[in-house]
């Protein structure tokens, strides 16, 4: 935790434009959504191919509040937030029962259906050309400029792992891992084990939907493709890569992911070819994920000592 | 009125006998290894893609078409060899994010060694309309309604009828009774990827003259394909066909009737709506938990 807020504060010192910056703003932007995503994947072990919609309502939520109606950002925010809360509970419910590969087709179904429908409905959202939003004002403060993004996305990620390291160390965590272990156990000793599924699926929704609501805001315009299918499978990707049921990892994971295409960018044509052999290879020879793998080898090397 | 319910009922049933058959390699693999091959589309892909690139390289298109099943079924065979294998004991997940992987890789790849240009094969017996009833069908249609069902007899002789198919099948039951008995699991695992592979290159074949085919084609026609596997009941090979061509048909029914740019929504929709109900699909077993 205060290690993570080091390398927040100290990443600044190697960044010598406002490019680095703005690379900066996203990774820790992902890395918020990947911390909620990774309670409900590794912890609750819980698949979602879908999440990239409820991102994308909660930027397209703000954008449709804050220019049509006037509504301050904050409370587009939380608006968004809130609906997309509910939105997540309403579908959560009969969507957890299934189990696998029945949940991953139902949660992908889902997320292109926000998509297709953010991309038709252009007397509202503009359709595939995007719409435009303002700054976030708040109290009379706007924040601007990618340094500044960089300072708020660095709380919120800090607020973020905080909130979720406490939630995974009480006793909904406790239940969540048992859900995880084995369902019907679970049950056996007494964890109502839909509504905790159906809890951590609506607050990994919440997360993605205010960093989608935080994303609008700093980009300024947005396009309905925040929200396609390969926005949700880059998410999960993250979140495995970086290494299941570990904050840090998730961060970790998304950090990685975000800047692996900056790097990549070079070697344009390649791009998607080495991005596969990556994740393919993580995955083989590490399946815990990042994370998890080199820690156990730094440990095992320990021992051996 | 009834000739353009006729006209999206054979569109319809064109898409759906595509995704029938991409279902088909899903619920082969899936069978064999309990993996969800994400990058069952990519097959359907290169079948295409390889088989124009071919004849407008002036190959004879009996020969290309052979050669593109034969890359496709390689290409199937490497992934599970190098990529599936070696994760065998992997979490759910991990291995979805490996074919997920895989099928990003295979797009790359073809982007660069062919091209992102759009393709096409000439149609295999011209391109004169056959009326009927009112409605309009392309000799290419018949030729896809034709291919995939000798395809899926083919597939019910072989897992019904030979030996080979018959340890594959009871490999999906049960593995370790299946290899107690002298199966030889690998083999049944390479030969379960290189006939979706197989599958998946037909589909892309036939279809290509009427849709066309680019780099990207894989990706929609790989999620139509999982959706159909997943509304028949994953495993179920009559429920993937079955799922196929009601995915295709209420496909084109919603775009005809309804509006073009919710088609594909539309098909989601009813899945969701199938799956609140009936958690394991149409026809797919229930499911139990060992604690």
């Amino acid at each position: 935790m205060a290690l993570l807020a080091i390398v927040v504060a100290a990443a600044p010192i190697g960044f010598t434009n406002s490019y680095f910056y703005d690379v900066g703003v996203n990774a820790m932007f992902n890395a918020i959504v990947c911390v909620g995503l990774n309670l409900l994947i590794g912890y609750a072990g819980q698949i979602s191919l879908g999440h990239a919609g409820f991102f994308a309502l909660g930027a397209y939520g703000s954008a449709l509040l804050t220019t049509m109606y006037n509504v301050p950002p904050i409370g587009a925010l939380t608006i968004s937030a809130l609906v997309v809360g509910l939105l997540a509970f309403v579908v959560g419910r009969p969507i957890l029962k299934l189990k696998g590969h029945y949940l991953a087709m139902a949660t992908l179904g889902i997320g292109i259906i926000i998509h297709i429908v953010l991309k038709t409905e252009s007397k509202f959202t503009g359709g595939p050309d995007g719409m435009s939003l303002d700054n976030f004002k708040m109290l009379g403060f706007t924040v601007m400029g990618d340094r500044m993004w960089y300072w708020v996305a660095g709380v919120l990620l800090i607020l973020a792992v905080w909130l979720a390291l406490n939630l995974i160390d009480s006793p909904v965590g406790r239940a969540l891992r048992a859900v995880h272990g084995s369902e019907v156990g679970a049950e056996v000793v007494g964890v109502d084990t839909s509504s905790y599924k159906v809890l951590v699926f609506v607050v990994s929704a919440v997360f993605a939907s205010v960093v989608g609501s935080l994303f609008a805001h700093k980009n300024g315009f947005i396009t309905p493709d925040i929200g396609s299918f390969f926005g949700s499978v880059h998410l999960v990707t993250m979140v495995v890569l970086g290494g299941m049921a570990s904050v840090f990892g998730a961060v970790v994971g998304a950090v990685i992911l975000t800047l692996l295409p900056q790097v990549l960018a070079s070697v344009e044509q390649y791009e998607a070819m080495i991005l596969g052999v990556i994740m393919m290879g993580t995955m083989i020879f590490m399946p815990k994920g990042l994370l998890p793998s080199l820690l156990a080898k730094l440990k095992s090397r320990e021992a051996g000592r | 009125m009834f000739a353009a319910f006729l006209q999206y009922l054979f569109s319809g049933l064109t898409s759906g006998a595509i995704y029938a058959l991409a279902g088909l390699g899903f619920a082969i693999i899936y069978n064999a290894s309990h993996v969800i091959n994400f990058a069952q589309g990519e097959f359907i892909m290169i079948g295409g893609m390889a088989s124009a690139t071919l004849v407008a390289a002036g190959v004879p298109m009996p020969l290309a078409i052979v050669l593109a099943l034969l890359i496709s079924m390689a290409v199937g065979v490497a992934l599970e060899k190098f990529a599936i294998e070696p994760a065998r004991n992997a979490d759910v997940v991990t291995i979805i994010i490996i074919t997920i992987g895989a099928s990003i890789f295979l797009r790359g790849a073809t982007q660069i060694i062919l091209d992102k240009e759009f393709h096409s094969l000439p149609a295999f017996s011209g391109e004169t309309p056959i009326g009927v009833m009112g409605a309009t069908l392309m000799p290419q249609s018949l030729w896809v309604f034709a291919v995939a069902a000798v395809m899926i007899v083919g597939l019910w002789w072989f897992f019904n009828r030979t030996m080979f198919g018959k340890a594959m099948l009871a490999t999906s039951h049960n593995r370790l009774a299946a290899q107690l008995v002298g199966v030889g699991v690998k083999k049944v695992l390479l030969a379960s990827f290189a006939l979706s592979a197989l599958l998946g290159a037909v589909g892309g074949v036939v279809v290509t003259p009427i849709t066309f085919t680019n780099y990207e084609a894989g990706i929609m026609l790989g999620l139509k394909g999982f959706s159909a596997a997943v509304l028949g009941g994953l495993g179920n090979g009559g429920g993937a066909i079955i799922g196929g061509l009601i995915v295709g048909i209420v496909e084109a029914l919603a775009s005809g009737y309804l509006s073009s740019a919710y088609k594909d929504a539309i098909a989601f929709v009813i899945i969701l709506f199938v799956l609140f109900f009936m958690p394991n699909g149409l026809f797919g077993k229930r499911g139990t938990d060992r604690v």
